[in-house]
């Protein structure tokens, strides 16, 4: 995975980013120290860490959580990785609502702060449809990742945390994927007649929808 | 109402319904000043891109460039030295006494109090001085690079700072003696737009709004980044959720990082400013979400690299633009005139809700 560029990183790497993944039992709440102001940072002290050679940045995660995930949706997770101490799951489209009420009512992941999308046209599924979770109670985040192809419709999460409304309509306004039982689902962004999705990896920065610039705005080009 | 009231702080539309003055339901129009900074971001360099930040909250413009310096350093694992880091705290912390100046100045103008804005407006000027000396520039200040600082702290600057500072604190209570007490902004603001904690927490609100609910969370203490595990301060909360809280809330803030600029210019580390990242930035593949404290909410960066010099992806959560998404809850039977008070109790900027 780590394509090592030869960029002169690993001397200045204070941050102790990878003992976390040696010990993967912990590995998400430390990073966090909730309430303690002063010293409890672990990752600035820590500056006279030798270079360590090599840096591999995703590596599995078996946490708790994890373990307390596949027990109750056991097939439901395809994947459970660490990323610079971030932990992301990999999980079934279908039943993406199921597992969000799960997560927000036994695991306490009270606040959806970010749901975003990235385009990858040459998968199969080109879409991963991302979430990002914070648990007020616990003091940690997470990421949850769906795949979805070009035509496929994903749950909407709107039902668990309201604040999806928005970001699912962003969405659906930049890349074109319909959340199903979104409540009113349409563009939020662009106008509602604009044509394409200019996220999508194939829609070219340049690129506009030139019928509606010159119906409406009575010019050529916007650009 | 709007895009083009004076009171939407830009260009945000509002469509209402009323019984009478009364309204029953609202639905924000937003996108006026969509630019597709994200789009940008994916045909640009990880500093090219650094700019175009400052641009969103673009009266908050050091603290979006701050979130997005951190999230890049941490894709790349490297961290900023600990004189930048201070430095950077500093401006960040002086950056959100200036937005929440311009905040108080024109909720208050928006209210019908027209005094708090010549003088907050003073005060930030001052501010703005330190930042022009600094960068040399006002607003939109690029004040960061990836990796650290471009410049280091100018002759006079943590004098400048101490002035400001001890200026600030009778400043202050001139702002308070205008309004806190104040017969016509206590009843146009207790009581209005309550917003109770479990629905700012479902609807995603961050920051002074979430905070004046009662919920008593800041990133830069729940998870701190720059410099702030050194310093002390605390993090004010409301009780009702209110206008008025939201207010209290905010005035205490400003006093808060007064305080942390004046601990930090105590000692600000010697040493390097810049930490070593190439001049080609190619982080290695992987993601990572950072998010801090900006002056409006959680400010969070999603940065997406698959080993080149451009991101993939950059998602911008904005404060302003899911704070924004509680506006219905709030103004629901309130009377039109509140609607005022609302839209600027939520401090939005609409350069950041659009991107």
């Amino acid at each position: 995975m780590a394509d090592e560029p030869k960029e002169p990183k690993p001397p200045q790497v204070p941050t102790g980013e990878k003992p976390a993944s040696s010990t993967p039992a912990v590995s998400t709440p430390p990073a966090k120290p909730a309430d303690a102001s002063a010293p409890a940072a672990p990752p600035k002290p820590a500056a006279p860490v030798p270079p360590k050679p090599p840096v591999v940045l995703q590596t599995p995660l078996d946490n708790e959580l994890v373990k307390r995930f596949r027990a109750t949706l056991g097939a439901a997770l395809f994947e459970a990785i660490e990323d610079r101490k971030q932990a992301i799951l990999t999980v079934e489209r279908a039943r993406l609502v199921e597992i969000a009420r799960y997560l927000r009512d036994e695991e306490k992941f009270d606040m959806l702060s970010d749901l975003t999308a990235v385009d990858w046209p040459k998968r199969e599924k080109r879409f991963d449809v991302v979430l990002d979770l914070y648990s007020f109670a616990k003091n940690e985040r997470l990421r949850l990742k769906v795949h979805a192809a070009d035509a496929e419709e994903v749950p909407s999460v709107v039902s668990v945390w309201p604040a999806a409304n928005w970001q699912e309509r962003e969405v659906f306004d930049m890349f074109g994927i319909v959340f199903f039982g979104h409540p009113e689902l349409k563009r939020i962004l662009l106008p509602d007649e604009w044509q394409g999705y200019p996220l999508r990896k194939d829609y070219d920065i340049l690129q506009q929808d030139t019928a509606w610039v010159r119906e409406n705005l009575g010019i050529e080009s916007g650009q | 109402m709007g895009p083009q009231h004076p009171s939407t702080h830009g260009v945000l539309r509002v469509k209402l319904k009323l019984d009478g003055e009364r309204v029953i339901s609202s639905e924000c129009i937003i996108g006026y000043l969509h630019r597709g900074v994200e789009k940008i971001a994916e045909n640009r360099t990880y500093q090219q891109f650094a700019p175009y930040v400052d641009r969103m909250d673009y009266v908050a413009a050091v603290s979006s460039g701050l979130g997005y310096c951190e999230a890049v350093e941490k894709l790349l694992v490297v961290e900023a030295p600990p004189r930048a880091r201070v430095i950077r705290t500093i401006l960040t912390e002086l950056q959100r006494i200036a937005s929440h100046l311009l905040w108080l100045g024109t909720h208050a103008l928006d209210i019908g109090a027209l005094t708090p804005l010549f003088y907050c407006f003073r005060e930030r000027e001052e501010i703005l001085k330190i930042f022009e000396k600094y960068c040399g520039a006002r607003l939109t200040t690029h004040a960061f690079r990836i990796g650290g600082l471009q410049y280091e702290a100018y002759d006079t600057f943590e004098k400048d700072v101490e002035r400001f500072c001890k200026d600030f604190e009778s400043r202050i209570v001139e702002y308070e003696d205008l309004l806190t007490q104040n017969r016509i902004w206590i009843g146009r603001t207790k009581g209005v737009g309550i917003l109770t904690a479990a629905d700012a927490i479902a609807f995603g609100v961050t920051g002074p709004v979430l905070r004046a609910s009662g919920v008593k969370w800041d990133i830069r203490k729940a998870a701190p980044y720059a410099a702030y595990d050194q310093y002390k301060f605390e993090i004010p909360v409301g009780t009702t959720g209110d206008t008025y809280d939201r207010y209290l809330v905010r005035m205490e803030e400003m006093r808060q990082s007064r305080l942390i600029c004046l601990q930090a210019i105590e000692n600000i580390p010697a040493g390097p400013i810049m930490a070593k990242v190439g001049k080609v930035l190619k982080p290695p593949p992987g993601e990572v979400y950072h998010a801090i404290e900006a002056p409006k909410g959680e400010i969070g960066y999603y940065v997406v690299s698959d080993g080149t010099v451009m991101p993939y992806r950059v998602h911008i959560r904005p404060p302003s633009f899911i704070n924004l998404q509680a506006f219905d809850r709030m103004v629901r039977g309130h009377l039109v005139a509140d609607v005022v008070a609302i839209i600027g109790t939520i401090d939005i900027v609409l350069g950041e809700v659009d991107r």
